[in-house]
Formats: C-alpha cells, structure tokens, sequence
C-alpha cells in the first residue's frame, strides 16, 4: 500500500542530508564540545557553525541562539524564564487561547503559582486581532506571548503589528513567538517581527525529534530552569546533543521557503477546492492562513473514526492537535465551532514531500469515509 | 515603494582640499560592508551620501544594521523617494508613515526644501504633509517642541524624501584615511576596545597575535579571531598574524629573574611587532593599556617597553577605567567573547611578584644574557597568516 503521509505539522520525514548528518557526527564527532582538547574543539566548531546556521535563517546573531531539546522546551524556558525573571516588576501575563500546549499548559501553571493570565480569543478562523492583545497589556504585564502560526487551523498571526504596538505602548513588555510552525514554512527576520523570544523546532522542518531552540534577543534577561554546566550560556546548561543539533542546521541548511511554499499552495488549493463544494463538509481554516495546514470537518463522523478509517487506507492525518489526543481542542473550541464540528474536525498538513496524488487519496478516502463510516 | 539611504557626514564636511579623499574613502566604506546584500547605488550630492538599492527585495534592515557601524558618519536615515510634486508626496507619506504613526500619540513635520524652485515653502509643505497625515492618523496629535515622531520631507536636487527621524552613525573618520597600524591582541577585553577607537580615528588594522602552543590552545587563537571579526564590523577587513611564542617564553623563564619576566616578554613583543608592523605597511603599534592597571602596565614598566618599540605605540585607553572599557566592549559586541576562560600568553607564566618599577638598564642586562634575538628571527619568520573580514 503507498503510504500519504499528510501529517507534517505533527512532524516530518527526517531528510536524508539532516539524517547523514547525525550519523557522521555521532561517529566522527563524539567528543564533549566543552572539552579543551582539540577533538573537543572540533567538536564545538561543529556546534558553533550548526548556531550560525540557524541563527542567519532567521537573522539573529548566533550568540541568539540557544539549543534546546525541542519546541516544548523552548516554550517552556522563554515562559518560566520570563515570569520568575521579571515577576518583580508585575504579575501580569497575555496569551491566546489558541496556544499550543507547550505555552497553554505552561500559562496555567503560572496562574496557580499567582500569575495572572489574561487569554485572548480567536475570530472563527482561529485568527487573534492585535489590537485585542494590546488593549489587553497593563502596567502590570510583564509578559505577551502569541504563536506565529497556529498549529491546529494554520491561523496567521499579526505578530509585527502586535510588537510595533508594544513597541510604543509598553515597551519594557517581553513579547515571546511560539514561530514552530512558522519557521521555514514562510520567510521571517527577527529585527522585523522585533520579537524577544522566539520559538523554533527542528522536527517539523525535516531533522529528528529531540531538538529545538529559543531566540533570545541580545539584552533580554531570562532565568534558566535547569541548573548545571555552563553551556548554551548558562540559560539551558548539560552536554549539547550535537548529533541533533548538527542535522537540525543541516534541515535548515536545505530550506528553500518560496519553493515549498510555492509546492504545498498548489496542494491546498486543490483540496480545498474540491473539499468545499462537497455536501457535509465544513472547512475551518482561514483562506488567507499557512498554505501548509487545512482543517476541515466532515460533518457526523468524528474525527477518530475519520483518521482511522484514512489509515487503513494509507493516509495519515490528525485530528485537532497531534499532541491532544483524545481531549477535546482547546482551539477548536475557542473559535467558537459548534461541538459537531469540533468532534468531527480533521487536520491535513503538508511538506515539499507530498503530491496530487496524496491528496487524491485524501479526498478517496474522505469520500469513502462519508458512504461507509455510520453516522451520529 | 522605492527606499534609500541618505547618510550625513561627520567631520568630513569640514575638511578642506582633501574633503574627496575622505569621501571617495567614505563611500568604499559603505561599499565594502554592503558586500553580499544586493547592488546598490552610493552617490554623494549636497554633502548627502545616497544608498540606492536597485532591487526592492533588498533587507533595509540589515543595510541600515552595517550602515551604523561605518566611521565618518553622523547620521542617516530610511527614507522613502518621491517625484517633487505635493501629489507625489501626498500619496506616498500616509503608508510610508504608517508604521511609525500607527501606534504613536504626537508628532511633528519639518520641511526642508533645498530646491527653492518648488512651488511650496517649508512652513507649508510641513503644514500641507501635517494635515494629511492627521486626516489618515485622527488619533494623532501635532507637538512641536517634543514629538515621539518627527517627520521629515525634504525637497532637494533630484527628488523628494520622506522619512521619519534619523539614526545615530558610528561618528570618526573613514577607515583608510588614518594610515595603517598593527594591534596587539592578546583575547582579553582592552585590545579589540583599543583596535576599535583607532579604527573610529580612520586607521586600518593588522592584528598581531602570540601564540604559546601547548600552554595557549587552538580555542585562545579561535578566540581571537572571533574578537577581531567583530572588530571588523567597523574597521573593515584585518591581517592577523599569529606569531609563535613558545620557544621565546621558555626560555625567558629559564635564563631570566622571575620578577622580569612579564616585562622582558613584553619587550620581545614589541620587538618582533616592530618587525611585523614594517612588514605590513604599519606605521604604529597599538595597544590596550591602560595607567596602573596591572604590574606590565605602570609608568616605569611601560617606559621599559616603549623602549623596545622602534615606532610609535598608541594607547588609546591609557586613561580609561575599566568600566569605561567594558562600556564600550559591551558596545562593539566583544565582551561576553573577551570573557571566555581560556589561558593566552600574558597568563602563561606570570611571576608571582613582578617587579612594578623595573630599571631599563637592569632588564637590558638580563636581556642580553639571554640571546633572545635568535629566536626573534625564529618567531617572525614562522608567522602563520589569517585574513579575516
């Protein structure tokens, strides 16, 4: 059975350069980059050139960058780091509520250690206006932070116009960007968005799981979470992964932003043509959102049956967010969508790797699904 | 939208005969670091340098990120081009504006009109463009004396401008017009400060570094280059020429009193960069002294190693304290680099009480029983070479 695989926002196929990569320096390159001898500083030039790499991607300095084991933690360290580094300074904290996990979860925690939270909702597309986020900002806030792309529905985030209002509306504020589904799905520069923080996973652009990094802007003071060596600057301390970090700049190395973006339009578009002159089909995305995510809802059958039913058929998708099985998505219904819809909704994200043909399947399958499955 | 660049020159302005030397230098400059970032334009007119990019996916950002960092300018701005006509300005001052004005509660417009065969006077271009802009930004409102915007239209020779304030340049003189120099870098935080403000002074850079394999490792030398290529973000390109210590040091500790040790290394130094300096064209030494602030570095301890210096020595921080150093380090973006704990050559075999008023005649003597000029020639002819820009 040929496999279509159109789960990437979930994560990808490791490419075989990011994969050569790990294996070349988990064999040749296995000394500590922190030891003095020179295998040792072999080892931190590699590491070094990996920063830079990343670094110029999104055009920060390298000593902006600091590696960390994935998304989650970056989300983690940018949050925490602020809260309990600035907390002197007010309690005060502005989300969305269609964050992924990683920040929503971390936001609720503040709230029980005496944080106060203040979550902005989302239009119908999932899409949060920036002057919702400012008009939310008081002297007390210490802390905004709002995704670049959402995960769920491919919602497109004002971020330059929100950080441009905090720019003169409060500018001691720390404004943090989850970018892990932005990041070399459409072309962005740090001084442009003028984030401080900035979130970016290696697993969603073609390198393994297991790393990440968090953007800090040069100045912006942050407390670490984890206490140890004097790596990665004291902020995320223990012996780099330099096998990930590696192929993680060598995914970074090989993206050609217009070019896949240019690939997975043609993809959406065609499914969502298709998709929405079907009967009991509900789109949820924005048309305007990433070209690399299109969420849908097949109207009585829920999301699971609909996801396995693809699955026996050599289609993989999701339903909601990967990372939320079975509970109900925290975005979804901050939208505003009906249960029926939400329960039913399926989510299709692409890569440089997919073709028509994937999404002939999809909609094979989808059509398939909606004659057999047994509706509610 | 077309943007540019209009720069606005420091002292260059008030040279006299000599004014093109520092321009034509100036503009090199300003060359030279756009390297890599598209083609542009830079032409001078009414004392202005203007940067044209001749393709609008250029990243102004980044253009306007180097520009701040070339000496011998003032200040500059981003600005927007417009035909010298009040439709023209008109349709292009609201969006061009808009990011700025969006989220701003006052500001002002000053009109600066150079050509005086525009119709309109300053006072109202600046009334007209004021209007408008209220018209589009109703949350606004004017304040003359103390805006948090000032917009800026200016009408001169070959068309019009908007901008909105201007940007502070890095000030001094263009590199290539003080003559050349030699620095010596040993990793710490002085040197790259000192090799800066000689570079603010138009000076161009050959770095001298020494090298004492195995007491100083591959990461010191690493280091260094990664301080001097932060340096050349204002200074241009630099040679470094690594000089290898080892044999030299050795036997300084071995045939000299311990207490002259850190001032009998010092002299050698300046000895073989005297050599190296002639070498390379270099009319100077640089280094980053400054009065008091360890044994090498007293009155008496420099005369002695001024006097193995066969040009002159500049120490441009010879005043400066060190918090005033680190200000500035902090600046150039070489301190969190000078602060890496590892070993170079002045740690190598520090003394435990070095003499702090050592006697020329003294260390001389001890000197030349030594023979250390064999190894001098030794050191300067295995130099290993690095460009670094």
């Amino acid at each position: 059975m040929t496999e279509h695989y159109l789960d990437n926002s979930a994560t990808t196929r490791v490419s075989e350069a990011s994969a050569e990569t790990a294996l070349r320096l988990m064999r040749e390159e296995y000394a500590n980059p922190s030891s003095l001898h020179s295998k040792g500083f072999s080892a931190s030039k590699e590491l070094e050139s990996a920063r830079q790499v990343v670094a110029s991607a999104i055009g920060a300095d390298s000593t902006e960058i600091y590696f960390t084991s994935g998304g989650t933690e970056a989300n983690n360290l940018a949050i925490f780091g602020t809260a309990y580094a600035h907390k002197r300074k007010g309690m005060h904290i502005v989300s969305t509520a269609t964050e992924h996990s990683s920040v929503y979860e971390s936001m609720l925690q503040l709230r029980k250690e005496g944080f106060e939270v203040t979550f902005i909702s989302p239009d119908s597309f999932g899409r949060i206006s920036a002057e919702d986020v400012l008009n939310a900002v008081t002297d007390k806030t210490i802390l905004v932070s709002v995704m670049y792309i959402n995960n769920e529905v491919g919602a497109i985030n004002p971020i330059a116009d929100i950080a441009a209002g905090l720019k003169r509306k409060a500018p001691s504020v720390i404004f943090h960007v989850d970018a892990v589904q932005a990041f070399g799905k459409t072309d962005f520069k740090v001084q442009k968005l003028s984030a401080h923080l900035l979130t970016l996973s290696g697993h969603k652009i073609h390198a393994p799981k297991g790393v990440g990094a968090l953007y800090v802007k040069k100045g912006v003071r942050i407390l670490p979470r984890t206490f140890g060596g004097k790596q990665e600057g004291k902020i995320r301390p223990g012996t780099e992964s330099l096998p990930l970090i590696g192929a993680f700049s060598s995914a970074v190395r090989e993206l050609d932003i217009s070019q896949s973006i240019h690939t997975v339009s043609t993809l959406r578009s065609y499914l969502w043509d298709r998709l929405s002159v079907m009967k009991d089909i509900v789109i949820n995305s924005p048309q305007n959102g990433s070209p690399f995510i299109l969420n849908f809802s097949v109207m009585g059958i829920r999301s699971e049956t609909m996801l396995h039913h693809l699955a026996a058929l050599g289609v993989y998708v999701s339903s909601g967010s990967a990372c939320s099985k079975g509970g109900k998505s925290h975005v979804l219904s901050s939208m505003g969508l009906a249960d029926n819809i939400a329960d039913s909704a399926i989510r299709v994200s692409f890569s440089k790797y997919n073709t028509i043909a994937d999404c002939d399947a999809l909609l094979e399958g989808v059509r398939q699904g909606m004659e057999k499955l047994a509706k509610r | 939208m077309k943007e540019i660049v209009l720069i606005k020159l420091g002292e260059i302005a008030l040279k006299g005969l000599n004014r093109h030397t520092f321009e034509a230098a100036l503009k090199k400059n300003i060359k030279s670091t756009l390297y890599g970032l598209g083609y542009f334009k830079v032409s001078i007119a009414q004392s202005t340098i203007y940067v044209t990019p001749q393709s609008e996916s250029i990243d102004m950002d980044e253009v306007c990120d180097r520009i701040s960092r070339v000496f011998g300018i003032v200040s500059f701005s981003r600005a927007c081009v417009c035909e010298k006509t009040m439709e023209s300005i008109f349709a292009h001052a609201p969006e061009y504006l808009s990011e700025e004005l969006k989220y701003a509660k006052t500001f002002k417009v000053e009109a600066k009109r150079s050509d005086k065969k525009f119709p309109l006077t300053s006072p109202e271009i600046s009334r007209e463009v004021g209007g408008l802009l209220l018209e589009h930004f109703p949350h606004l409102t004017v304040d003359v004396h103390n805006p948090e915007v000032k917009v800026v239209v200016e009408v001169r020779d070959f068309g019009a401008y908007i901008r909105a304030g201007a940007m502070k340049g890095a000030g001094g003189i263009p590199v290539g017009t003080g003559g050349n120099a030699a620095i010596l870098i040993s990793g710490g935080i002085d040197s790259p400060v000192a090799a800066y403000m000689l570079a603010k002074r138009g000076v161009s850079l050959t770095a001298i570094h020494f090298a004492s394999p195995p007491y100083t490792s591959e990461r010191a030398e690493d280091k260094v280059q990664r301080l001097l290529r932060k340096v050349c973000r204002y200074a241009g390109p630099i040679t470094m020429v690594t000089v290898p210590f080892t044999a030299l040091q050795e036997r300084i500790k071995d045939e000299c009193p311990e207490e002259l040790f850190t001032i009998i290394m010092r002299r050698m130094m300046m000895k073989i960069s005297s050599i190296i300096a002639e070498k390379y064209d270099c009319s100077a030494l640089i280094t980053g002294e400054s009065l008091g602030q360890v044994a090498s570095q007293t009155i008496s301890a420099i005369a002695c190693t001024d006097d193995a210096a066969d040009m002159p020595v500049f120490r441009p921080l010879i005043g400066m304290d060190k918090e005033e150093i680190i200000q500035i380090s902090r600046k150039i973006d070489t301190f969190d680099i000078s602060i890496e704990p590892y070993e170079d050559c002045c740690t190598v075999f520090t003394p435990k009480h070095p003499r702090t008023k050592p006697v020329l005649k003294f260390v001389r003597y001890a000197e030349e029983d030594a023979h250390l000029d064999e190894l001098i020639d030794e050191a300067v002819e295995n130099v290993k070479i690095t460009e670094l820009r």
